[in-house]
């Protein structure tokens, strides 16, 4: 009873939470981490203020 | 009982701090990057922190997710299912907690602050600006292209004073080759730094409050995240201790999970009823209780 209570008063976050997580797994595989380290490892001349 | 609550008291205060310290070592700890002027390139890289950190910080180990999101959106013109996903996760898990216990930046504005900087409310015309500001960092690399169809990091290139901090005058200074690159727009961001560096002094957590994209994106999440405060109504005096408390202006007895309110837990100290909880919510209570009194 105080898990099924448990799990409707906090559905919504339970729903953004999984969902968050398999799009995050969904992009892991898709190689968007790999995007993310090509632009995170350079210096980003716009990000300083200079490109 | 008594014990547990100044316990959680002094955890909640001091703890705070400790972990924002530990946060911006662990975050910004590549130190020969300062010497070298140069930026960490390992795979850590590629990997997002829930909070502000730019990676063009010479010391920074992980991506900034705003400074990803918008570099992708510019170079792909799609949200980045991993960025997207993981902002989303983790505001549905905690909210703006982030934003209280993690974020440099934010550790920056209290640490500078005046004390009378924490009784400034701010007008709601001020703090929607952040809401503002996030459609334009999601738009904008996608609809503001150059001539060869390309967009740009708009947030970062334009307006973010965290990087012109971490980044751009670490950089600046430390390379020769950069400084003859300096024009207009570098001299637009250090005004835009230094404006937000005098405001900080008088207005706690005015960059937060009002231009933040990824606290206005969190802040969506406050009340419906897994993690967050409830009030009973049936304890609550009415006394305003939360509200006096409340470095952000959050009327806690009111909406203890305001879009503004950054988790930190100064609400809670003061309540001397314990009628503020925080934790994983069911039904009237909270799983974990929260601290009630001040020592």
């Amino acid at each position: 009873m105080r898990k099924h209570q448990l799990l409707r008063q906090n559905r919504w976050a339970l729903f953004g939470l999984a969902a968050g997580s398999i799009l995050c797994v969904a992009g892991i595989l898709r190689g968007d981490v790999a995007m993310v380290l090509n632009k995170a490892a350079r210096i980003c001349l716009e990000c300083i203020g200079v490109g | 009982m008594l014990a547990r609550r100044q316990r959680k008291t002094v955890l909640s205060g001091r703890l705070r701090r400790t972990v924002q310290l530990a946060a911006l070592v662990a975050a910004n700890g590549y130190w020969p990057g300062f010497a070298r002027a140069t930026i960490y390139t390992g795979a850590a890289k590629g990997v997002c922190v829930p909070f502000l950190n730019c990676y063009s910080c010479p010391a920074a180990f992980f991506a900034c997710p705003i400074g990803s999101l918008q570099s992708l959106l510019a170079a792909t013109h799609n949200v980045s299912l991993y960025i997207g996903g993981f902002l989303l996760a983790t505001g549905a898990a905690v909210g703006r907690l982030f934003c209280g216990w993690l974020c440099p930046f934010g550790l920056l504005q209290e640490v500078i602050a005046l004390p009378r900087a924490r009784r400034v409310k701010l007008p709601r015309l001020l703090t929607s600006l952040k809401y503002l500001i996030l459609v334009l960092t999601l738009l904008l690399p996608v609809l503001w292209l150059d001539k060869n169809g390309i967009g740009a990091p708009y947030f970062c290139k334009l307006f973010c004073p965290a990087g012109t901090l971490e980044g751009g005058l670490t950089l600046v200074l430390g390379r020769p080759e950069l400084r003859v690159l300096v024009g207009w727009l570098f001299i637009w961001k250090v005004s835009v730094l230094a404006v937000f560096l005098v405001l900080m002094l008088f207005i706690h957590r005015v960059f937060c409050r009002t231009a933040c994209p990824l606290g206005a994106f969190y802040g969506l999440f406050n009340s419906l995240s897994l993690w967050r405060f409830e009030r009973d109504g049936a304890r609550c005096t009415g006394c305003g201790n939360c509200r006096d408390a409340c470095p952000v202006g959050v009327e806690a007895d009111i909406n203890p999970n305001s879009t503004e309110c950054i988790r930190c837990l100064e609400c809670t100290k003061a309540c001397q009823t314990g009628a503020l909880t925080y934790g994983i919510q069911s039904s009237n209570r909270s799983v974990e209780k929260s601290v009630g009194r001040k020592l």
